[in-house]
């Protein structure tokens, strides 16, 4: 259990140095996206347009935050993970095509990402679900939000972050997914609880 | 009782919900990281207490979900203008939106349309208790998204029985792992039908946690659904530990002869709730918040 403190843009090299278990305070861009945003960037990787924020050496956070416009300037009011799962089915291409560096969200994600991960050198950093006011405060400024058509959570805000965590490495770029360990481990110990409860 | 004062209270019980947890999730939170082991799930633990002290101080929102809006009311029979608490609280969860904010998290099903203020078609929900007396109890239950995906009602067999029951609350903490932000709180009900379980089995959520259930039997049922669900090891957030429930409340309701419905209702750490009673004479006593 080591804890890193990186600045985007991360290096593959830099990334393939953590292990699950760790701990990271990211400083630097950070980039919310939820199902919405993965399927319009992805779009736009097909058509050959550019992306409005070059994502290379970022991390992508799946989260749709709370913010509020005050003279004129947003504010982010909570911004806590959103559920990983959903995006699922983005997540590889996007690592793949926009070489992200580190992704935040919260419930751990499936095999095509843990293998995207591992290939092409990415992490998966949870950050503890729910807590929204903390993430908000790691929020500098923001630098920008686009895509707003899709609504204030989906929209994909680019945000200034400092000590933005504590991220527990839950996927690393091993193909280690601790997620799937605790699951794992549950699913051998139900027997045992099931005996405990006095079920046959 | 004015519209105007229900608004006013209700807006104030939304405010006090979504920024500041009830004492007895506090206290539950805190013991749970006191005792947990394990270092990834301390960190977890350390990080949400954080949060809930951030989010008080700086009167947010501790959790960006803030929830589908439910309404639990109380009415004494003999208040005057009850036909006007409903449009009091629907007012009032626009006005909160908009004042503290919260997420606007009411979709039409089939546009997808999102209204905007967290009014719509049944939502707010408002479950009505008639009670003797002069005096109107409204409690606020913000009930978050991830949480309630991962909720579960099982249409048992009556010959699967008690063990049946705890078989069925064990599977769905297990399949659920990480998904609902551990630890969790789980409402169960058994009995009545499909509805009913489901009813009751949240509102058990409201029960404070520093409370023991008044039936013995129930308690003790608790107490071991709550070992069990803890020896699973999935742990704050599902990354490892010995805390996966900070609680467990068990209610029930008579069954048919051939069902026997189980329902589990999975709340989240950020167990938010708010209640207050306003009386007659338009007194207003905040009920689960110090108020100041």
């Amino acid at each position: 259990m080591t804890v890193y403190r990186l600045r985007t843009p991360v290096s593959e090299e830099e990334v393939r140095k953590l292990r699950v278990n760790d701990t990271v305070y990211l400083t630097g861009t950070i980039v919310t996206a939820r199902d919405a945003a993965h399927r319009r960037a992805l779009e736009y990787h097909k058509e050959g347009k550019a992306l409005p924020v070059n994502l290379e050496g970022l991390a992508v956070f799946h989260c749709g935050p709370i913010t509020t416009k005050e003279d004129n300037r947003w504010r982010v009011v909570a911004a806590g993970p959103t559920t990983s799962a959903r995006m699922e089915p983005f997540e590889d291409a996007f690592i793949r095509n926009f070489k992200v560096r580190v992704v935040v969200g919260k419930g751990g994600m499936g095999k095509k990402t843990v293998d995207a991960m591992k290939q092409y050198g990415a992490v998966y950093g949870a950050f503890t679900g729910g807590a929204g006011v903390l993430a908000a405060k790691a929020v500098k400024k923001v630098k920008g939000v686009e895509w707003s058509d899709l609504g204030m959570p989906e929209a994909m805000w680019t945000l200034e972050v400092e000590d933005f965590g504590p991220l527990t490495v839950a996927i690393d770029a091993h193909g280690n997914n601790l997620y799937e360990t605790i699951q794992t481990k549950a699913d051998t110990l139900k027997q045992d609880i099931y005996r405990k409860l006095g079920i046959t | 009782m004015t519209e105007k004062l229900l608004e006013t209270v209700a807006v104030k019980l939304l405010r006090l919900a979504v920024t500041e947890l009830p004492q007895d999730v506090k206290d539950a939170l805190q013991r749970a990281y006191r005792e947990e082991e394990n270092p990834v799930g301390k960190t977890q633990l350390k990080a949400i207490l954080d949060n809930i002290d951030l989010a008080e101080k700086t009167c947010a929102p501790m959790c960006q979900d803030t929830g589908v809006i439910i309404f639990y009311v109380k009415a004494g029979s003999q208040v005057e203008g009850l036909d006007k608490v409903e449009d009091a609280l629907r007012k009032a969860t626009a006005k909160a939106t908009k004042e503290i904010p919260l997420r606007p998290n009411a979709v039409d099903p089939f546009t997808q349309k999102n209204t905007g203020d967290n009014t719509g078609r049944h939502v707010p929900y408002i479950h009505w208790n008639v009670v003797s007396g002069e005096a109107l109890e409204i409690t606020v239950l913000p009930k978050g998204g991830g949480s309630e995906n991962v909720s579960a009602l099982g249409m048992l067999s009556p010959n699967q029985g008690t063990a049946g029951l705890k078989k069925f609350v064990v599977d769905t903490v297990i399949n659920a792992g990480a998904k609902p932000c551990p630890p969790t709180i789980l409402g169960v009900a058994v009995g009545g039908g499909a509805d009913i379980a489901m009813k009751l089995a949240k509102e058990a959520l409201l029960q404070p946690l520093d409370q023991p259930n008044s039936d013995p039997e129930l308690e003790k049922l608790e107490q071991q659904l709550r070992e069990a669900a803890n020896s699973t090891g999935i742990g704050p957030m599902g990354l490892g530990g010995k805390t996966t429930v900070l609680d467990v409340k068990v209610d029930y309701a008579c069954r048919h002869p051939a069902s026997y419905p189980v329902a589990v209702v999975v709340q989240c750490w950020a167990a938010r709730r708010a209640s207050a009673r306003i009386s007659s004479d338009g007194k207003v006593e905040y009920l689960t918040h110090k108020v100041t």
